[in-house]
């Protein structure tokens, strides 16, 4: 296999893309999109870094085994996530939103609000 | 070793010692996506929890110096890809001044990123006992624009209506921004150490278009942090701006 050698122009291309998406990231975060704002952000931090590791990192021009790796360390973080957060989501647990208080606060020596 | 020129005895051609090379880097890359992600993950169960506390310890960071930083770092992404491109093309003088323009706007990054932490040492937001959310909008200084702390006052007063613990939640924000964006810095600092390393080598004119191994492979390094920083700007700085 030949090595591919990435133009400027691509780079300059995807750079450009990157500061688009920087600039979307923080215009969306002032706008109420209620329970969407998080998403939004995520999917653009997520286009991003795939554009990053596309063609910075030069994946799309990877022999198979090394995409094979790359594929590999997102589906190990998604066992991660995903099944941590479905635990986390749907026990009644000390973590959940509203029920929570990691410490008494009377026995809180921390200054107290 | 037996090493011919640049290539080891145990591999067949440069390629295959690059191929190789580069597939190390990345299973290495793929033990740090799992590093980062169990913060994440730290990170998104306690948001969920602590919502309240979360969203004001978001608000108390400065958005132009995070989307500042966002800029350069991105930046120092491009520079360090062409710094590639320049020695697989042979332009040996471009290497070094790419890879020096990696190395500059690194640097600017992480002294950026010393006035943010000096500025929430000042403002009592470093996890400890002088940990107060209410400090700042209580001790205003001269270059402080009074109307935002008075909103920030009343931002903070509404919160403890909701979460009569902010401080001690607050907390929590605190340790994972400095826990997470600390163990990114460091990321920045060994960076720049290879980075100085390849400067070093790019003098004597060592990456060639046969050889460039070591900038492909730092490069894949910096880049991984750059990712890191596209995850941590949004999620520490941004995720309750809309009010």
């Amino acid at each position: 296999m030949s090595e591919h050698i990435v133009s400027p122009k691509i780079y300059a291309v995807i750079f450009l893309s990157l500061m688009i998406g920087t600039a979307i990231t923080v215009w969306a975060a002032f706008q109420n999109f209620g329970k969407f704002n998080i998403v939004i952000a995520l999917v653009i931090a997520s286009i991003k870094a795939t554009l990053v590791v596309l063609y910075f990192m030069h994946a799309r021009y990877s022999p198979r085994r090394t995409q094979l790796v790359i594929v590999c360390s997102v589906f190990w973080l998604a066992i991660m996530l995903v099944l941590t957060l479905a635990d986390y989501g749907t026990r009644a647990h000390d973590l959940q939103p509203g029920v929570s208080r990691l410490t008494p606060r009377a026995t809180s020596h921390f200054i107290q609000a | 070793m037996h090493r011919t020129g640049e290539l080891y005895g145990h591999f067949e051609t440069l390629e295959q010692q690059k191929e190789s090379a580069t597939l190390g880097m990345w299973i290495f890359l793929v033990t740090e996506v799992l590093f980062f992600g169990g913060l994440f993950l730290t990170y998104t169960i306690n948001r969920r929890a602590f919502s309240t506390a979360f969203g004001i310890g978001s608000n108390t960071l400065d958005i132009t110096l995070g989307a500042g930083n966002t800029v350069v770092l991105i930046m120092s992404s491009l520079t360090m890809a062409m710094a590639v491109w320049s020695a697989q093309v042979g332009k040996k003088k471009l290497v070094s001044i790419f890879l020096i323009a990696t190395l500059g706007l690194g640097t600017v990054f992480l002294g950026v990123k010393a006035i943010e932490y000096k500025q929430k040492y000042d403002h009592h937001l470093i996890p400890g006992h002088g940990f107060d959310m209410r400090y700042r909008s209580a001790h205003p200084t001269a270059s402080d624009d009074l109307k935002e702390l008075a909103r920030e006052k009343q931002e903070v007063q509404t919160a403890i209506k909701s979460d009569p613990d902010i401080n001690y939640h607050g907390q929590l924000y605190f340790s994972l921004y400095f826990g997470m964006t600390g163990l990114h810095a460091l990321h920045m600092i060994v960076g720049a150490g290879l980075l100085l390393w390849l400067i070093k080598g790019s003098f004597v004119g060592r990456y060639t278009p046969q050889y460039n191994t070591p900038v492909e492979i730092v490069g894949l390094y910096w880049h991984f942090v750059d990712i890191v920083w596209i995850y941590l700007f949004p999620l520490l700085y941004l995720i309750d701006r809309h009010h």
